[in-house]
């Protein structure tokens, strides 16, 4: 029986008090068998999200939520380096805090990862069994636009470039790390391919996005510019 | 090798098959001169076209949204009895 591995939660925050405790909730719920470890790292929210994860730490157990908090925002791919420092499992989940991402999928992941020994899983939007809901024609329309030109340009094997939803091994995902630089969700692009082109067995498992506050997902021209800069980035440095 | 390369050297055999054949001449020059106008014409249709099937067979999950707001109203319940401060938003 090998019945040791154990995974490490990273969830990166900015005012998300009452998200946090619902996501914290939904993962104790979900992962009953599992050792795992939540490391919330907050970017000094004003909201009292801090507090909030405090209170976690008393009814779960300080050692089940680590509190890693930074003083300020300092960006998405800078927090998942924090939080792999005081991570203590051989396996790393990313997840979103604001319940885009519900963790009755983490199972799936987990039994991806051990059925086919995949160094990373990704959760992907776009095939069966998956779905999102909540965008407008336009959202769709520029996600699945972007979609096409990063299949046709890069290659890169996986259907779901943007999600964030992901299982890696834990040194995996630090080898991959320390080669990203961009920012944003071009991140989560960069991480992805770069991956696949170190040659990383990388499985998919279907999820489903729900966008709870309708149209908050902003996709402005800047998002679209950022979006192609990334693209011919990726182009030519993988 | 980096994969603008790739691209580039595919790309670049296109374009040798293509002055082969306007060199052998097994079609008529007049056709032949076009090839590379038709070669991007297909290319947008089949971009044009790929996200079109993929906008028709966008998976959406409506059930999930209800199945996510009934998880947090049962998160919302239990985290109160615990004393967590889960109210005001």
């Amino acid at each position: 029986m090998e019945q040791k591995n154990k995974y490490s939660i990273i969830v990166p925050t900015y005012n998300e008090r009452l998200n946090i405790a619902l996501i914290v909730y939904l993962i104790f719920k979900h992962l009953r068998d599992v050792d795992f470890e939540i490391i919330v790292v907050d970017d000094g929210s004003p909201d009292g999200t801090q507090e909030v994860v405090k209170q976690l730490q008393k009814l779960y157990g300080e050692d089940r939520i680590l509190l890693r908090p930074r003083p300020k925002k300092l960006g998405l791919g800078t927090a998942y380096i924090h939080g792999l420092k005081h991570a203590s499992g051989n396996f790393v989940v990313i997840m979103d805090a604001d319940l885009s991402h519900h963790p009755k999928y983490l199972p799936s992941f987990i039994k991806k990862q051990s059925e086919t020994g995949a160094s990373i899983v990704t959760g992907t939007r776009y095939v069966k069994g998956g779905g999102v809901h909540g965008w407008n024609l336009m959202r769709k329309l520029t996600s699945r636009g972007a979609n096409v030109l990063a299949q046709t340009l890069l290659w890169p094997g996986v259907s779901d470039l943007t999600g964030s939803f992901r299982l890696y091994k834990k040194s995996v995902l630090e080898d991959v790390i320390s080669s990203c630089v961009s920012k944003g969700y071009v991140f989560q692009m960069e991480m992805i391919v770069r991956a696949s082109r170190k040659g990383y067995h990388i499985e998919e498992v279907p999820i489903t996005f729900v966008d709870r506050v309708f149209g908050s997902s902003k996709l402005g021209g800047s998002e679209i510019i950022e979006y192609l800069k990334g693209l011919s980035y990726l182009l030519v440095t993988t | 090798m980096k994969h603008v390369l790739k691209l580039f050297s595919l790309l670049v055999v296109i374009s040798a098959l293509w002055i082969g054949l306007l060199q052998a001449s097994i079609i008529p020059r007049s056709h032949s001169w076009l090839l590379p106008i038709y070669f991007i014409v297909s290319l947008g249709c089949y971009g044009l076209l790929m996200v079109g099937v993929g906008l028709m067979r966008f998976p959406t999950c409506p059930r999930e949204a209800l199945l996510l707001q009934k998880d947090i109203a049962e998160a919302k319940d239990f985290l109160k009895q615990k004393g967590v401060d889960v109210g005001s938003d």
